[in-house]
């Protein structure tokens, strides 16, 4: 047992491994180096790993009536989600007795979520009930892979005032790429008072930052939430509208192309505002929204486009208080001047025709028969009167009288997409028949309220609004209080004075009344009411006239000012009148005894496709 | 045999204190994955850490029973435990209970035993049996087969286990084949080569790999026109690389089982599939690599707390210790291995005996091979082969057997002089 084996030649082979001991802890170090100093990407990763930043959506503001009633409101409501890939050894049968499925239906929709994606949340079922919601929620740390995401859906008290409300919708990519706040799935408020208060009404979304394990379960606040922020709901909205008035003008207008704009002429509150023909804007929420928006956009139709704020009309007769208006101030005429009517009125090579009325006609009675001779006369002197070294002058003078009736220029104040309405300036006629080619015959059409003038329903509200204020009227506008009743809505409460003497004023509320009571305007006339108005049947490419009236009641103290446009349905006092008389006496009693008469207007149908 | 009246006497100090530094680490960081708020007893029986410290209890009353035995004891009764751990890696097969698809493990109780464990050390002892046992001083071809077998036989039957890791070990004591001539460097070179000529042709296509090499041949070949004995011998060379690299495709194929082959690709390809075969090897870099320079601090690990890495107490520990303590924690824990290493080493190269320099180097392999393969594979360097860290990973077997082998070992350099 004394043989010892000499392996010397061998000795040496020690300094090999010993060489590649070294070299492999070398080649270890040198790697955790780059994973733990050099590289600073997995500190980020180990972050994500176990962090969740949870999101919670604030409540939606809530949108009222003038009156306190509740128009707009949030339904909350569950969609079971699931993660395919995290689905992880659940009792079926107990998940399925829970939710009300059979295993074979479980299996398809699991298939069906797999092939969408394994690591993406798909629905698995929708708007789950509040008790099965409850039930879910108790056991859902059993379920690996599903949970429940809660939404709030707009709801509708009434299916009212669609245009004015606008709807909410989810952010698109060039808004989310514009403003920070929305993230993918994030709802925004497309149109309407969604869109113009938007951030009054979504509120401020809270962060919670959540630690959770390899399964995604909850291990509890990070950092006992000291990084956490609060969701702050948004706030509610106190509108102007008046729901009775607003649904009664729906009603009214079915069947019907035009619209209705109803203001308090004291406050510039805006009463109703109707677009026709309209729709249910529960349409335009939850699953079923852009389904629903394509055919919108498809129907002949055109729901979608709010007429009240969007249609821009030549105004017609109703132009003519205006015009008067402007020449009384200008001194073209005073109230008693008079001027005999034919029937016809030439004016080198053009004739305007005019209906039969008594004759002769001064302001108070050419607004009363609404005479087309007086109103061609007093304007063509408006524009030739003297004290101006030009034509251009004169125009510009008579331009910045209209536009002082909020005509031409958008009101900016809650409304969304608003049109501006149209009152060309002296530039387009230079352009046209060159600077020293146009005269006052040239642009007499403007005189009885045609050719190059575009107003909005709204304008013309407001234009009646301001009459009946004699004299200045406050910016129209829907939302008179924020966050509580009390809080007003300073923003949008705009004065505006026009500069015509309020004893003009007078003589044309004078006229309108007896327009109502003896003119153009007595079918509508309503027992009991004073009301002033005036008809107006604009002529239009489009076929049949359309029929406009604007009106206030009572004369005396008015309380609603209001506009109404019927398209293609012909003379102003037959049907915009009787649905103005109607809306007004809906407003002022709370009841409409005239019920033939508003049987008549709900039966009428216009909707012939516009060609 | 004489009575023992201070079992460390003579017993190196340095790889006991080594030992008792890396098993408490090891309990440390087993702990730090399991802790929660509701705090324990640390002998919990229900959880990893409690279980460790019966372990870690018992593996060091076995080194002190280990140091009272006789070194007789050793070189006389290596063949018996060898022949006595082969007949249980048979047994395993039939008996055993399988846990994670490997065949290994005998269950006792809330324990579960991993036989293949302790048969490396009784492999150890049945080479430096054999090695002691030459009397020439050049082996012959018959000697060095027979010394392959040695180690080729445990090796196989834990292959039947489906065990690769464990089987891989085995092929570490190549080192000591090495160290002793029974094989020359040009194996090692050649080995090295293959391993490398197989991960290029995974990574590139297999005919690039071929010309580079043809062009290089020619290159060399240029050179060395002069000498056609060498030119020749190239060629033949270049021919079987070649036919090598061709053939590499068809066995990572064929020979290759599907988890093997994902894991490799995870490996080359780096960042792909993180939710299925890459899960475990992202979630461990990053774990390692959040840990920065000095960690998240002892139980501050957010990764091996949320059991984002699976495996961690066995053989991911390394993530929890490169996530708490950071580059500094895995400095060390790397400077542990390596002075152990190389005492160890010098306590082999001080052995009169043959046996005790062979049994030297056998546990110097297997434990180097450990060392390297669980740390590269929890930082990317080589595929994941599931082999725990020795002295610091969570598992009975484990440190029963590297505790055999370190205190066997011990004992035989305490007695070198009276040896042989």
């Amino acid at each position: 047992m004394h043989i010892k084996v000499k392996t010397t030649q061998f000795d040496n082979r020690r300094k090999v491994i010993a060489g590649i001991i070294l070299v492999s802890a070398l080649l270890l170090l040198g790697r955790l180096f780059i994973l733990q100093i050099a590289d600073p990407s997995y500190k980020m990763s180990a972050q994500s790993n176990y962090l969740r930043h949870i999101t919670d959506y604030p409540t939606r503001g809530l949108i009222y009536d003038r009156n306190g009633e509740l128009l707009v409101y949030n339904e909350a409501h569950y969609d079971l989600m699931v993660i395919p890939g995290q689905v992880w050894e659940i009792d079926t049968l107990e998940f399925c007795n829970l939710l009300g499925i059979d295993i074979d239906t479980f299996e398809s929709r699991l298939l069906q979520a797999r092939r969408h994606s394994r690591f993406r949340a798909s629905v698995f079922e929708r708007q789950i009930s509040k008790t099965t919601f409850a039930a879910f929620q108790e056991k859902l740390f059993r379920f690996q892979g599903f949970y429940v995401q809660p939404r709030t859906l707009r709801k509708y008290s009434y299916p009212i005032a669609t245009h004015t409300f606008g709807y909410v919708g989810e952010a698109g990519p060039n808004i989310i790429s514009n403003d920070p706040y929305y993230r993918p799935g994030d709802f925004i408020g497309i149109s309407g008072l969604e869109s113009a208060y938007e951030e009054i009404l979504r509120g401020q979304k809270g962060i919670r930052i959540r630690m959770v394990d390899v399964l995604n379960r909850d291990i509890g606040p990070f950092q006992d939430g000291r990084y956490d922020t609060l969701a702050i709901a948004g706030q509610n909205l106190y509108t102007t509208l008046d729901h009775i008035l607003q649904t009664y003008g729906e009603q009214l207008m079915k069947n019907k192309r035009g619209s209705i704009v109803a203001i308090e002429p004291s406050t510039g509150e805006i009463l109703a505002l109707v677009s026709s023909p309209s729709f249910d804007p529960g349409l335009l929420v939850g699953r079923q929204r852009t389904r629903n928006y394509r055919s919108l956009q498809n129907d002949p139709l055109k729901p979608l486009f709010n007429r009240a704020l969007q249609a821009q009309y030549p105004p017609g007769s109703v132009f003519k208080i205006v015009n008067t208006l402007i020449a009384l101030q200008d001194g073209i005429v005073t109230p008693s001047t008079s001027f005999s009517c034919s029937g016809i009125y030439h004016t080198r090579g053009i004739s305007i025709r005019c209906r039969s009325h008594p004759s002769p006609v001064n302001a108070i009675t050419g607004i009363q028969y609404s005479c087309n001779t007086y109103s061609s006369i007093i304007f063509q002197n408006t524009i030739n009167q003297s004290g101006f070294n030009s034509i251009q002058e004169a125009f510009t003078h008579w331009r910045r009288h209209v536009m002082s009736f909020g005509i031409g220029r958008p009101f900016e104040s809650d409304l969304s997409h608003e049109l501006s309405g149209l009152v060309v300036s002296s530039d387009y006629y230079d352009r046209i028949y060159g600077p020293s080619g146009w005269r006052s015959q040239t642009i007499l059409s403007l005189g009885i309220g045609q050719g190059e003038l575009g107003v909005t329903p709204l304008q013309l509200a407001n234009m009646t609004a301001a009459i009946a204020n004699r004299g200045y009227y406050h910016t129209p506008h829907i939302v008179r209080a924020i966050g509580s009743p009390d809080n007003q809505n300073s923003d949008v409460q705009g004065f505006n004075h026009i500069d015509i003497d309020k004893e003009h004023f007078e003589t044309m509320v004078k006229a309108m009344h007896l327009v109502v009571e003896e003119g153009t305007g007595n079918f509508s006339r309503i027992p009991g009411i004073a009301m002033g108005g005036k008809t107006g049947t604009v002529q239009n490419p489009h076929g049949e006239n359309h029929s406009v009236f604007v009106a206030f009641a009572p004369v005396d103290n008015p309380q609603i000012a209001i506009s109404v446009v019927v398209e293609n349905a012909g003379y102003g006092s037959v049907w915009a009148a009787p649905i103005a008389s109607l809306m007004i006496e809906k407003y002022l009693t709370g009841e409409v005894k005239r019920s033939w008469f508003e049987q008549r207007v709900l039966e009428a149908s216009f909707l012939t496709p516009n060609p | 045999m004489r009575p023992q009246f201070n079992i460390f006497k003579d017993i190196d100090k340095p790889v006991i204190f080594l030992y008792l530094l890396m098993i408490s680490i090891g309990w440390l960081n087993i702990f730090a994955v399991e802790y929660t708020e509701a705090h324990k007893h640390i002998f919990d029986l229900s959880t990893s850490y409690g279980k460790q410290m019966v372990w870690i209890i018992t593996a060091l009353l076995l080194g002190a029973a280990v140091l009272m035995l006789d070194v007789r004891f050793f070189t006389s009764f290596s063949w018996i435990i060898y022949m006595v751990f082969l007949v249980v890696l048979v047994g395993v097969l039939f008996f055993g209970v399988e846990i994670n698809a490997t065949k290994a493990w005998f269950r006792i109780g809330g324990f579960a035993f991993q036989p293949s464990e302790v048969a490396k050390y009784a492999t150890a002892l049945a080479l430096a049996s054999w090695f002691s046992s030459i009397r020439t001083k050049t082996p012959d071809m018959m000697f060095r087969i027979k010394a392959i077998a040695i180690i080729a036989l445990p090796a196989a039957l834990v292959l039947l286990q489906k065990d690769v890791g464990t089987t891989l070990v085995f092929g570490s004591l190549i080192l000591v084949l090495y160290r002793e001539g029974v094989i020359g460097g040009l194996v090692l070179f050649f080995g090295a080569l293959a391993i490398t000529l197989f991960v290029l042709t995974l990574l590139l296509n297999e005919f690039i790999i071929i010309g580079a090499l043809g062009l290089l041949t020619m290159i060399i070949a240029f050179i060395l026109r002069k000498k056609v004995q060498a030119v020749l011998q190239l060629f033949g060379l270049f021919l079987i690389i070649s036919l090598y690299v061709y053939a590499v495709d068809h066995i990572y194929e064929n020979l290759f089982e599907p988890h093997h082959k994902a894991r490799i690709e995870v490996l080359i390809h780096g960042g792909i599939d993180l939710q299925g075969a890459g899960y475990n090897l992202n979630q461990s870099k990053i774990a390692i690599g959040s840990g920065g320079l000095w960690g998240k601090g002892f139980l501050n690990g957010t990764q091996t707390k949320f059991n984002f890495v699976p495996e961690q107490t066995t053989d991911f520990i390394f993530c929890t210790i490169g996530e708490e303590w950071g580059f500094v924690g895995t400095t060390v824990t790397i400077g542990l291995f390596l002075a152990l290493l190389f005492r160890l080493m010098l306590l082999a190269e001080r052995q009169k005996s043959v046996f005790s320099r062979v049994f030297g180097y056998s546990i110097i392999s297997i434990i180097f091979f450990h060392f390297l393969i669980n740390i590269g594979m929890t930082i990317g360097l080589v595929p994941v082969i599931g082999i725990p860290l020795p002295l610091i990973s969570y598992g009975g077997s484990s440190l029963w057997g590297m505790t055999l082998m370190l205190f066997t070992f011990l004992k035989l350099d305490a007695k070198r002089l009276d040896m042989l």
